[in-house]
């Protein structure tokens, strides 16, 4: 039997179903390896000590007949940003260290309704501000290509988790690339809904018109598989829209069998030419679309001339946003509050002085500077302005094709250390993902192979328009079909082995 | 454009509610001014006849029945509390000497 870690989601659940393996075994299994690996990887703030009695609670129910989802019994990794009842939700940070949520988030009470099996918590740049898990404020987790790298961020635990055998899937949130950008750098997938799709009731607020909860998998239609339990109305969260989907996982069951490309046409943004990639990353993304243009599809160029200015609108719509929704963190509530001589306002400086970290403080800063007197109008005000101008960009693309396919990020992984004390560079790591969040459109990540020149995963990003989240799943699959085919096995066959590091 | 000192750093920091440190503020000045340098360019494009977006899916505004749904407890309310007295959260006080 295949080592039951190194299944995918859908095969661990077939063998569920059909009484091969037991969830507790599936369970334990996992628990074993983060304990044999966790250390070195750091995916984890906390893992599940109940997980193996809510396995067995699932193989009873099995055992006695009833009715399952299709994914009972498959354990589930959640990123820190989603409040739980039976573990602390920190968002990793500091000022959050053991907060213990009355209420769980939706995605995880629906993840729970379906039988997924929750292991722990994953670790994430603090709030969610960052592209690398550097900023956590329980230490940086390690990607499994090569430890001494980033997994990327901020859902870095999630996608190493997932890419370390760890958990065969993750929940994570994307709010400029965080469920993406991990993906490429770790060769896992990972998607970004519509804005909408997914309810974002009990995701620590990071930046309300942009953050969105979404799959993190091995598989296309692993991803696609966690988007259906997870996706649809909520009555706690106003933006959420009312609609029925459709099935994701049956769009890339259909993506496999290879149908769909005959026809579609892709498009490729002039505006990001393969100059503005590494070599390994451009080629592997240009490697991708030949593989795609010789079943059918047609390769497009369009434009997208106001794609250079969505960093700089994201970098005013994010801070201020968040120097908002963090104002929560006032001490008096829940959270830290540092023993300190004065009034409520002394206590409550001095305690978010203590409780967030450098780029937490970063962002507060330049939000409330943006949104300040006299400077609202040029910052925030033209931000606004941008992201109309981006909307325009991709529905001017989507009058002329029916996806559009970036490279993931610019770069494979880079070295732990590397660009920390340079917030700007770290801030261009999301230039290809941002736009989809200005937008509002749906983007998946999927692994399109390694770069030559340093042999780490590079992924490739495509997008549709909103509510088309389908067509993602439809491409993301049959473009992973092809790719596996000719590999002879999925890319994360060839990461290295992980010896040590017991947690 | 940009304009940053040490001085709004400190302002900053005092609106947002974060008592920053000498070094921090150094950091922050130097931080801030690169960045906001960097991102000024927003104001390149965004001519007048331009309408602003707030949130990238158009909704209306969203109403609910005014019915009672699940309510936390009293107890679950306060259970995070850094210090609470009976069913009230207890902080410092709120006005200084001066006040």
């Amino acid at each position: 039997m295949t080592d039951i870690i190194r299944m995918n989601a859908a095969d661990l659940a077939a063998k569920l179903a059909s009484g091969e393996i037991s969830s507790v075994e599936a369970t334990q299994a996992h628990l074993d390896r983060i304990s044999a690996v966790d250390g070195d990887v750091n995916a984890y703030l906390h893992v599940n000590d109940a997980a193996v009695d809510t396995a067995r609670a699932i193989d009873e129910r099995r055992a006695a007949g009833e009715s399952l989802s299709e994914l009972a019994g498959v354990p589930l990794a959640i990123k820190d940003v989603l409040v739980t009842t039976d573990m602390p939700s920190t968002s990793g940070s500091k000022i959050l260290e053991g907060f213990m949520s009355p209420y769980d988030a939706t995605v995880v009470a629906r993840s729970r309704a379906a039988g997924l099996v929750p292991l722990g918590k994953t670790n994430m740049d603090e709030f969610a501000m960052g592209s690398s898990t550097e900023h956590s404020a329980y230490g940086p987790t390690h990607n499994p290509w090569a430890l001494d790298r980033i997994p990327g961020g901020s859902g870095g635990g999630s996608a190493a988790a997932v890419a370390a055998f760890e958990a065969p899937l993750a929940l994570g949130s994307d709010t400029g690339g965080s469920i993406r950008q991990p993906a490429h750098v770790t060769g896992t997938v990972g998607t970004k809904p519509t804005y909408g799709a997914v309810s974002r009731y009990g995701s620590i607020a990071l930046a309300s018109s942009l953050d969105q909860v979404g799959p993190v998998s091995r598989t296309v239609l692993d991803a696609g598989l966690l988007q259906d339990v997870i996706s649809g109305y909520d009555i706690h969260d106003s933006t959420s829209i009312r609609r029925e989907w459709p099935s994701m996982a049956a769009a890339a069951r259909e993506g496999a069998e290879g149908r769909g490309l005959k026809g579609l046409k892709i498009g490729v943004v002039t505006e990001l030419p393969d100059s503005g990639f590494q070599p390994g990353v451009a080629a592997s993304f240009r490697d991708a679309l030949a593989k795609l243009e010789a079943q059918g599809a047609e390769i497009v160029e369009v434009s997208a001339p106001n794609f250079e200015y969505a960093v700089a609108a994201y970098y005013l719509i994010l801070p201020a946003e968040a120097s908002s929704n963090l104002a929560k963190f006032d001490s008096v509530r829940f959270g830290m509050r540092l023993d300190v001589p004065g009034t409520v306002e002394d206590v409550m400086s001095a305690t978010r002085d203590a409780g967030f970290g450098p780029e937490v403080k970063r962002r507060i800063i330049l939000g409330t500077y943006a949104l300040s007197a006299g400077y609202y109008d040029a910052y925030y005000g033209s931000a606004q302005k941008v992201r109309t101008l981006i909307q325009r960009d991709f529905a001017a693309a989507f009058a002329d094709v029916d996806v559009i396919a970036t490279p993931t990020a610019p770069t494979t992984a880079f070295k732990i250390g590397e660009k920390i004390d340079d917030p700007l560079s770290m801030y261009l790591n999301d230039l290809t993902t941002i736009p989809a969040n200005l937008a509002g459109v749906p983007g998946i990540s999927v692994p399109s192979g390694l770069a030559e020149e340093d042999g780490l995963p590079v992924g490739v990003q495509f997008l549709a328009p909103a509510g088309e989240d389908a067509r993602l799943y439809r491409v993301g699959a049959a473009l992973e079909k092809l790719l596996v085919d000719e590999w002879g096995g999925p890319l994360l066959d060839r990461t290295p082995a992980l010896n040590g590091g017991a947690r | 454009m940009s304009e940053i000192t040490p001085e709004l750093v400190r302002h900053l920091g005092v609106l947002a509610r974060i008592q920053l440190e000498d070094e921090e503020v150094t950091r922050l000045t130097r931080d801030l001014d690169a960045i906001v340098e960097n991102i000024a360019k927003v104001s390149e494009v965004a001519s007048d006849d331009v309408p602003a977006t707030s949130h990238p899916i158009p909704m209306q505004n969203v109403f609910r029945p005014d019915e009672v749904g699940t309510m936390l407890t009293v107890d679950e309310v306060l259970q995070n509390a850094p210090d609470r007295d009976g069913d009230r959260f207890r902080v410092t006080a709120i006005l200084g000497e001066e006040q």
